[in-house]
């Protein structure tokens, strides 16, 4: 035991000299600990007194073997640190370079600066005999280390979780990958590594030296290059295509403008113009929340225009034309009703905006007065009194309303109200285009202001939303379609293992080949190829399973067959089911009887079985050969009324009696023999895998794909391919770009959902502008 | 061209269903009476082709080198062999074209590692490898990073090397005393993966200094081979004839077992898209497997074609080269029906149309039939018969097992985790 601490100390020792020598005066403590627990062993009970003899001693020997020679104070002063770290070797005690506990000891004690908390301390440590765990084994550290790369790698590669499974999705995979963005390339790029030969390509290099103009370096700038790597190709084609849209619409309304503009008819434009005008004050009460500086310039506009019209008074009956209406009026029921309109506008022109209603009612009478001393009677005769609601309206609409909406104002009312809707249609519409334009210039704006892509993203998606409008018929299909594709991309996708092994089996079983002796060659050989027992139809896998329980079923049915007989000798009223529930009636007859007075009960009403065997007639019927008259009659003979053909001519044709039915002998049972068996050879008998009802399956073959019956375009889409490569491009493994590519997209996406939740405040004109799309795309 | 008006009108385009069930119906007869996927046969070794390698940045350029040591460097458009080198005394075991495509690396049974430069020496000048590594075994797998001047060995340990130095930097090993293939994860570019003889497979990272897990299965795997856009999925070639394609995340069990071959599967290649594999087997067939399906898509051989020991998928993703025992490599198309050349775009569409016509009706009984008929030698396919009555019969028998035990005693295990013995970490 004692070898053994020894042993210990000494090591200990060593390493304090090996930490001695590698870092002298870091961390002072630490060594002194360390030689404080070393002290534990065979040192720990010499003093420091002893130890400072020993380095006199040395000291002496020293000097006595430096008075030798040279050679030997060289010798004696050689250390190999192998030596001194080695574990296995135990040094000589009086090593070369041995730095003792007590060294370390005294300089604490003598140095005032250590405090006696440290000292303290290390007096604990020395008291302590907890020794240090060994540690673990080679294989064990290993496992950890291990277990701890291998946590790393798998967190590491999950990082193509999104890429993988947004691959897998994708209806349509383009390869090479990263493909050049096509277009021309810049021109630096093209004649990198050329140089200047013939004398003319050097004089014109000289020139271009001469004038400082770049012909070695990029043309670009490296600010000017920036900007161009700024927007990516995907950017700037979202740009582009907002940008056309714009101006397809742009060129559009003014179109419409123009053709507006050339509309003789003065009734229209007077119409338009009340409409506008109209639209604008319901505009302005919108305005004045939202944006009250346009408000108020528009009032301020509105006001000028009254401020006119009360020092012109254009629209009263002064100016030449007015009078010369006045006089005309008394005949002519046009002249009083222009006068009326003249008088109208003016009315609605003086009328103030935004006042008390006080003032409006002053205001009003005020205009009557004004009215009452002007115009002749007959006029007033119309008006009467104060101002009229509906000839504040519609005066342009027929002129029977207007005669009528004195006597039946509830009638006029509703045709008012009709009219009145379809002057909100109208403005609604030339609003909406309004406020398209200027969501298209805001836009325009706000690009040119910050160059987000945001903006450029929420119309793609606004795009696409339109697009998939604009489907229209194709796009139930299509949906379906999609269903499918994600349903079988599902099957798929079961890599995650969690798949139930007989639904795997399954899969495998009809994805696997049909392989056989015979070799295809010509079409006819694929004629020739046996047809698969799979093309019947499957039995159910429950027939064979259990025969003990086939036997019962067929007992039960033996037994019906009998009784469903008796049922049909006696007469109808008398219920019996057909079919009653197999499992059941076999086990005890009381329930059974039960069951049966339930059902009779329950039937009681309805005869199911006089109506069986008046269906069974009517097959039996529909079965026999028809007697079919082929005569002509009047073909060789006289013809009219009257007259019969003669025997020899009649031509009734029966056709063979078709063999006896197989259900001649079952009074019971329908066996229907329009199935085709020929027909059957190509129909699909059970579901296949991926879906998981028929619904389902039969939605694949709702829409066809071909061009006789789809669009030029949508034959396009949807017999897109899935997988794309190019001729002669090597395909280069996924390289790190397309987890930043696929990154970016991801925060593209999130970005644009989160700025049209922002819009969320417009969501009609979106609705608009998103129709609208659609009719362009229409045009 | 003139715009022709047309009327969509459904009621005057009526049958819709049953007239593009007949255009399916014939699309599928024509693909398969032009499935015509073998090209060509590039002769000239004089002993098995032992292993193949692509060309990193040329499409047209194959190697190739046999059991004797000698590597050919073939032209493939013109289907014509360009140079000839002695490389190895003894087998080249493996053979990989550097990521610039300048040089490549061959390893032998003389157990040496070898560059040479890409391009053949000038007249006169004497065929000799820019690099000579002596190494102190057998080397028996070969593979270089994607984007490194780093590639890899495998023999009694798995060794990761410098271009630049003589020595490897770093070698793993893991109880095991030999390995037969290596692969770089070319998208992960610094995980490995190995097969081992002790039936395991083992990966690596290369920048930790253990290997990180190893699963051991029921038989030997041959070889492996990363799935280029899938940074975790692998598939490995395993001597039970069968192909397990693993998720490296979660290697307690195969996320898909590819079984069709009737003999030890030997080499396994996967194509540039990611979605298919093609593995070369014992059995003389060459089969084309979608990469989630348990059954194969397509099968390739000829009359002549012995033991397939190597396969190659070119990196357009046209063409499958294989190279076999009786000294050839033959040059098939993915798609066996698939014309070559350019299309005509109303040819491309035309194509397309049929190609999803196909795919919509492929539920059809008679579609079915003839789109999955093949033609296999006769040997294989009594082979493939007898191996299915022996599966039966051991479904059956377990079945019956488990009919006469107690319940839950011999619990129902999946083919997936029939094929894994154990994990180790």
């Amino acid at each position: 035991m004692a070898k053994v601490s020894k042993k210990k100390g000494n090591k200990n020792v060593k390493k304090v000299v090996m930490s001695v020598e590698e870092r002298p005066p870091v961390n002072e403590e630490e060594e002194e600990e360390a030689g404080m627990a070393g002290a534990e062993g065979d040192i720990g009970s010499s003093g420091e007194d002893e130890g400072e003899d020993e380095r006199k001693r040395q000291k002496l020997l020293q000097a006595i073997s430096a008075l030798g020679g040279k050679r030997k104070k060289a010798l004696g002063e050689r250390s190999e640190a192998a030596v001194d770290m080695s574990e296995f070797s135990v040094n000589p005690e009086d090593g070369p370079g041995k730095v003792q506990l007590s060294d370390l000891m005294g300089t604490l004690e003598k140095t005032p600066a250590v405090p006696a908390k440290t000292r303290k301390l290390l007096e604990n440590l020395q008291r302590n005999k907890k020794t240090v765990d060994s540690p673990l084994s080679k294989q064990e550290t290993e496992r950890i280390q291990r277990g701890m790369a291998f946590q790393k790698a798998a967190s590491e590669v999950s990082r193509w979780d999104s890429v993988i499974t947004q691959n897998q999705r994708a209806e349509q995979l383009l390869f090479p990958l990263n493909q050049e963005p096509a277009g021309p390339r810049p021109i630096e790029r093209l004649v990198a590594g050329w140089k200047a030969q013939t004398p003319l390509e050097q004089e014109v290099f000289a020139l271009l030296s001469a004038n400082k103009q770049p012909f070695t370096d990029p043309i670009l700038t490296p600010a000017e290059e920036a900007s161009v790597k700024a927007m990516s190709l995907e950017e700037a084609k979202i740009r582009r295509a907002e940008l056309q849209k714009a101006r397809a619409l742009q060129s559009y309304y003014e179109a419409k403008a123009r053709r507006e503009k050339k509309i003789k008819s003065k009734k229209y434009h007077k119409v338009q113009n009340k409409v506008k005008r109209k639209g604008l004050l319901k505009h302005i009460e919108q305005m004045i929340k939202t944006d009250p500086a346009a408000a108020m310039q528009e009032l301020n506009k509105m006001e000028l225009a009254r401020m006119q019209e009360r020092m012109s008074l254009k629209h009263q009956n002064s100016s030449k034309w007015a009078k010369s209406k006045a006089i005309m009026a008394k005949y002519d029921e046009e002249a009083r009703k222009a006068m009326q309109q003249q008088l109208e506008m003016n009315r609605e022109l003086t009328q103030k905006l935004v006042t008390s209603l006080n003032e409006e009612e002053e205001e009003e009478e005020e205009g009557a007065a004004g009215e009452a001393d002007v115009l002749p009677d007959f006029v007033n005769d119309a008006v009467d009194g104060p101002p009229n609601p509906w000839m504040k309206g519609k005066l342009t609409e027929e002129p029977t309303k207007e005669q009528a909406n004195d006597a039946a104002p509830e009638a006029a009312s509703v045709s008012a109200a009709a009219a009145e809707e379809e002057e909100e249609e109208w403005a609604a519409d030339k609003t909406e285009e309004e406020a398209l334009l200027r969501e298209f210039d805001c836009r325009r704006k706000r690009h040119q202001a910050q160059e987000s892509d945001t903006a450029g993203s929420i119309f793609q998606e606004e795009m696409t939303e339109a697009a998939a409008e604009d489907s229209g018929a194709s796009d139930c299909d299509e949906e379906a379609r999609s269903e499918f594709r994600s349903i079988s991309r599902g099957g798929e996708e079961g890599f995650k293992a969690t798949e139930a092994v007989n639904c795997a089996d399954r899969t495998d079983e009809s994805a696997q080949l049909e392989e056989r002796l015979i070799r295809i060659r010509t079409v006819e050989d694929l004629e020739c190829l046996p047809h698969e027992p799979s093309a019947q139809p499957r039995d159910p896998p429950t027939t064979k399973a259990q025969p003990s329980e086939e036997k019962r079923v067929g007992k039960s049915k033996k037994k019906k067959g009998i009784e469903l007989k008796e049922v049909l000798t006696k007469n109808t009223n008398i219920i019996k089911v057909p079919l009653a529930p197999i499992g059941t009636d076999s086990e005890d007859p009381e329930a059974k009887v039960d069951q049966k007075g339930l059902i009779k009960e329950a039937f009681a009403g309805d005869d199911v079985i006089s109506d069986f065997l008046k269906d069974k007639r009517r097959q039996e019927d529909e079965g026999k050969p028809k007697v079919i008259d082929l005569t002509l009659p009047g073909w060789g003979e006289w013809g009219g009324l009257g007259l019969k053909p003669p025997k020899r001519k009649r031509r009734k044709v029966r056709s063979a009696p078709p063999p006896p039915r197989k259900d001649q002998r079952l009074p019971t049972v329908i066996i229907s023999e329009k199935k085709n068996a020929s027909i059957s050879l190509h129909q699909v008998h059970s579901l296949p895998f991926p879906f998981e009802n028929h619904a389902q399956f039969e939605s694949c073959f709702r829409s066809p794909l071909g061009r006789t019956w789809n669009t030029e375009r949508t034959v396009k889409k949807v017999t897109k391919p899935r997988v794309v490569t190019q001729m002669g491009a090597i395909i280069d493994p996924m390289a790190e770009e397309e987890l930043l590519r696929n990154k970016d997209a991801v925060a593209r996406e999130t970005s644009s959902v989160n700025s049209k939740k922002k819009r969320q405040p417009l969501p009609i004109t979106m609705f608009f502008s998103r129709k609208k799309a659609h009719l362009h795309r229409g045009l | 061209m003139l715009k022709i008006p047309r009327n969509y009108d459904p009621s005057l385009h009526p049958f819709e269903l049953s007239r593009e069930y007949t255009r399916a119906l014939n699309a599928t007869k024509l693909e398969r009476v032009f499935a015509k996927p073998f090209l060509s046969s590039l002769d000239g070794h004089r002993d098995g082709v032992n292993c193949l390698a692509k060309h990193t940045r040329s499409l047209s350029t194959l190697l190739s080198g046999s059991c004797d040591g000698v590597v050919k460097v073939w032209n493939l458009t013109k289907r014509e062999c360009v140079r000839t080198l002695q490389a190895h005394e003894g087998f080249v075991r493996g053979m990989v074209v550097r990521y610039c495509g300048s040089s490549f690396f061959t390893i032998g049974d003389d157990k040496t590692i070898k560059q040479w430069n890409m391009e053949a020496p000038g007249y006169g000048e004497e065929e000799e490898p820019l690099n000579t590594i002596l190494g102190k075994t057998v080397f028996t797998g070969l593979d270089h990073h994607q984007k490194k001047g780093v590639f890899a060995t495998c023999g009694q340990q798995v060794d990761i090397w410098d271009e630049q130095r003589s020595t490897p930097i770093r070698s793993f090993s893991w109880g095991v005393d030999s390995f037969s293939s290596v692969r770089f994860n070319p998208v992960e570019t610094e995980l490995l993966g190995s097969c081992a003889s002790d039936r395991s497979i083992v990966l690596y990272d290369m920048r930790e200094s253990t290997p990180l897990k190893k699963v051991i299965m029921t038989m030997r795997t041959n070889t492996l081979c990363w799935n280029p856009m899938e940074a975790y999925f692998f598939t490995c070639a395993n001597e039970d004839y069968n192909l397990y394609t693993y998720d490296m995340r979660y290697l307690e069990k195969p996320c898909k077992v590819h079984m069709d071959h009737v003999s030890a599967v030997l080499d396994v290649d996967y194509s540039p898209t990611g979605l298919e594999f093609v593995s070369a087997s014992f059995d003389k067939t060459v089969r084309i497997f979608p990469k989630d399906a348990g059954h194969s898509r397509e099968v390739y051989h000829t009359k002549r074609m012995q033991h397939v020991i190597c396969i190659k998928w070119s990196a357009d993703n046209k063409y499958i080269l294989s190279g076999s025992d009786e000294m050839n490599i033959r040059l098939w198309k993915a798609n066996a029906a698939e014309k070559l050349g350019v299309l005509a775009p109303r040819e491309r569409e035309a194509v397309n149309y049929s190609q999803k016509l196909k795919e919509k009706f492929q539920h059809y009984p008679q579609i079915k039939r003839i789109a999955r008929h093949r033609h296999l030698p006769k040997n294989i396919y009594h082979q493939r018969n007898e191996l299915r009555v022996m599966k039966e019969a051991r479904r059956r028998k377990e079945t019956n097992v488990r009919k006469h035990s107690k319940p839950g005693s011999v619990p129902v295990v999946s083919e997936k985790e029939k094929h894994v013995v154990s994990v180790v970490d």
